[in-house]
């Protein structure tokens, strides 16, 4: 009787081929219908006849970083970084005095520190804004010199990397608290206030920032009084904060409103004041709801730093441009174009990794 | 967020105020010691930086010229990149000395914008390039052919009065950057590349893969003559600029250069004598050095030693001199005599 009952497990079988294993994912991804095949075929096809070429520019037929421009053009074939070797200082710097270009990397060098130091939850002290002063003004003493023996550098000098950087960093350092005031003030029940706010926000956001740029650098030259000029920098500086600072209002309004009533009137009930209830209650879970579209902000007012091209400033993209300009290298623009892509990716791409973490950590209790 | 208030108010600070525009133009330079000259943001041979920094071209030699005839010093002169819609804006409110951007005179600019052209510097032209395999020899045999033209110019609108009034037809393939446009000429999207025969000849000798494949045919179908300008309303400055251009045309004209000018400074020819200050009088009615001819003539050199060092057959350009030869070599470059 207890011979037909086995005792013994049988020895643990693979399941078929076509249900695990990658060839079960390729017919479950990739040739699941028909249609699917078809697409991914196609698109293996094209992949396939754009990465080699692409591969054989970029690495195997390209000229080194010492290749001069006569070797470059006579077998072009490849990539000719000697163009990025002979231009990296003026891509990176700009028309800043070539034998003092030490004080702009270490500006950039300054800057990302900060800006990595301060994505450490850990140094989110009171002290980091000290540290954020003394960075800014260390960058001021670099970049404009003319004490500590520092030659003086006219601030129309300035380019290239750092010129983005002071841009977007001081661009976005002081439009964020402008930006969280302003939504404050669009949500404010106080009538003057609120139109004040709703106004500049409509007006700012009602104009592309090239004509705002055009305002700044073309426009209010001619309004000033005979002679009197203000910086090109900093003009060009104004509009972008001011620009910067209504599109971040919208963002941070939408956290505000995300934020349920019974939050506020919460914070109500336990007697704070306007700004307690702001500061304590209220603004912490906006911002964190805010993330996703601020960091968007960010990135795209990082790249919108270019358009000082039109006023005649090199910023990163502007000195990639000019370096073409240049007789005996013209002609290099993929190269050129291609370095200074990839340095905005890796900042934008950094600021938008950091970003999902920290929207992790600060969204806990909202996780569904 | 303080350290950004701080950092904005700090920036506030830094706004600066130069002398009045109403007093003479050479007086407010003298007493900031250097001219402020608008250039091009980057074009090739006419004001680019080169890859330490500094400026070079024709129009930003033309600034030097004009530091050297007031200051002596090449290099008393600070470049202000100018993008074509900032650069009238900036000569008019002062920001700028002078203009020295690649600019076509014309009436328009002259009266309405306020400018005041000094000697033209570059006489330029619209043209065709092709490629050598379609052995067309002249413009007129374009009928039907697709143009690669970078939109936002005159050169577009002269394209369409050139077709139109030799009832040609034509596909314009629009593009805005001017690398792409070559790209796109050198991949074959199109028949001709338009744009101005200085801009044409810098493309075969610079971009092209096989210079000798592409063709530039002979009709100008435009007329630019490039030149300096300032604003109106100071005679002594546009005289200064006009007079410090004709020198280099005139140096040329006379044979001399930056290497063999000190052999002429005891010339017979009173003419000379005159142009280089050893009889005084010249610099004097500029209110300049009377040495002034002599000092840009040595330090920046003459009209052929601009060109050749900026744009010539020995440059990457390979520019030949054409309509910029002296008038003596059926040229249009011409001097007003010095006396």
């Amino acid at each position: 009787m207890t011979d037909n009952v086995q005792s013994v497990g049988l020895p643990d079988e693979r399941p078929p081929a076509n249900t695990v294993g990658p060839i079960a994912w390729l017919r479950n991804n990739l040739f699941n219908t028909w249609y699917n095949a078809i697409l991914t075929v196609l698109v293996l096809a094209l992949l396939g006849s754009a990465i080699p070429p692409f591969v054989d520019w970029l690495f195997i037929n390209a000229h080194g970083l010492d290749a001069s421009s006569a070797v470059c053009r006579k077998d072009n074939s490849g990539a000719c970084w000697g163009f990025i070797g002979e231009k990296l200082r003026f891509i990176l710097f700009g028309t800043f005095p070539y034998e003092q270009q030490w004080r702009p990397l270490l500006t950039i060098v300054i800057f990302i520190t900060l800006l990595v130091a301060s994505c450490d939850r850990r140094f989110w002290k009171p002290w980091l804004g000290l540290v954020w002063i003394a960075g800014f003004l260390s960058v001021a003493v670099l970049m404009w010199g003319g004490v500590l023996g520092l030659t003086p550098v006219e601030n129309t000098l300035w380019g290239g990397l750092p010129l983005t950087l002071i841009l977007s960093v001081i661009g976005l350092a002081v439009a964020f608290p402008a930006a969280i005031l302003l939504a404050l003030g669009r949500r404010s029940n106080m009538p003057a206030v609120k139109v004040l706010c709703v106004t500049y926000i409509e007006l700012i956001r009602g104009v592309p920032l090239i004509s705002l740029l055009f305002m700044a650098s073309v426009m209010l030259p001619l309004f000033l009084p005979n002679g009197v000029s203000i910086d090109k920098l900093l003009r060009a500086q104004i509009a972008f904060i001011m620009f910067a600072a209504a599109y971040m209002a919208e963002a941070i309004r939408g956290g505000l409103q995300a934020i349920p009533k019974g939050q506020y009137e919460a914070a109500d009930g336990l007697g704070l004041s306007y700004w307690q209830k702001m500061l304590k209650i209220i603004l912490p879970q906006a911002l964190a709801i805010a993330i996703p579209p601020l960091v968007n902000t960010f990135i795209s007012f990082f790249k919108d730093t270019s358009l000082v091209i039109i006023i005649g400033l090199y910023d990163l993209l502007g000195a990639g441009k000019a370096a073409l300009s240049d007789p005996s290298w013209r002609g290099f623009y993929r190269e050129a174009y291609l370095f200074v892509g990839v340095i905005y990716w890796i900042f934008c791409f950094s600021m938008s990794k950091y970003s999902q973490k920290l929207e992790r950590d600060l969204n806990r209790s909202h996780r569904r | 967020m303080k350290s950004g208030i701080l950092a904005a108010a700090a920036a506030a600070v830094v706004v600066t105020a130069t002398a009045g525009a109403q007093a003479a133009t050479l007086d407010t330079v003298k007493s900031r010691g250097f001219v402020q000259c608008g250039v091009n943001a980057g074009l090739p041979g006419f004001g680019s930086p080169d890859s330490a920094g500094n400026w070079t071209g024709l129009d930003v030699d033309y600034c030097r010229a004009v530091a050297v005839a007031i200051f002596n010093d090449p290099n008393k002169v600070k470049f202000t990149p100018l993008s074509a819609q900032q650069r009238f804006p900036a000569i008019q409110s002062g920001e700028v000395d002078l203009l020295s951007r690649n600019t076509t005179v014309t009436l328009t600019r002259d009266t309405s914008v306020g400018l005041n052209f000094a000697p033209v510097t570059y006489y330029d032209g619209q043209g065709f390039m092709v490629n050598k395999k379609l052995g067309v020899k002249s413009a007129k045999e374009l009928n039907g052919a697709t143009v690669c033209v970078q939109s936002g110019t005159t050169t577009e609108l002269n394209l369409a009065d050139f077709f139109r009034s030799n009832n040609m037809s034509y596909n314009p393939v629009v593009i805005e950057s001017n690398d792409e446009v070559n790209a796109a000429y050198f991949a074959g999207r199109c028949d001709v590349l338009t744009t101005d025969v200085s801009g044409l000849a810098g493309t075969r000798a610079g971009v092209a893969p096989v210079p000798d494949d592409h063709v530039i045919l002979p009709e100008v179908i435009s007329k630019e003559p490039l030149a300096p300008a300032v604003r109106h309303g100071d005679d002594q400055w546009f005289d200064i600029v006009k007079w410090t251009i004709n020198v280099a045309i005139q140096a040329e004209e006379f044979g001399i250069t930056s290497k063999n000018v000190d052999e002429f400074v005891n010339s017979k020819n009173p003419d000379i004598l005159r142009f280089l200050g050893t009889t005084p009088g010249m610099g004097k009615a500029l209110g300049l050095d009377e040495k002034y001819a002599y000092n840009v003539v040595k330090k920046v050199g003459n009209y052929g030693e601009v060109f050749d060092r900026n744009v010539g057959p020995g440059t990457p350009l390979k520019l030949e001199r054409g309509l910029n030869a002296l008038w003596t070599k059926g040229g249009l470059q011409y001097s007003a005599p010095f006396r």
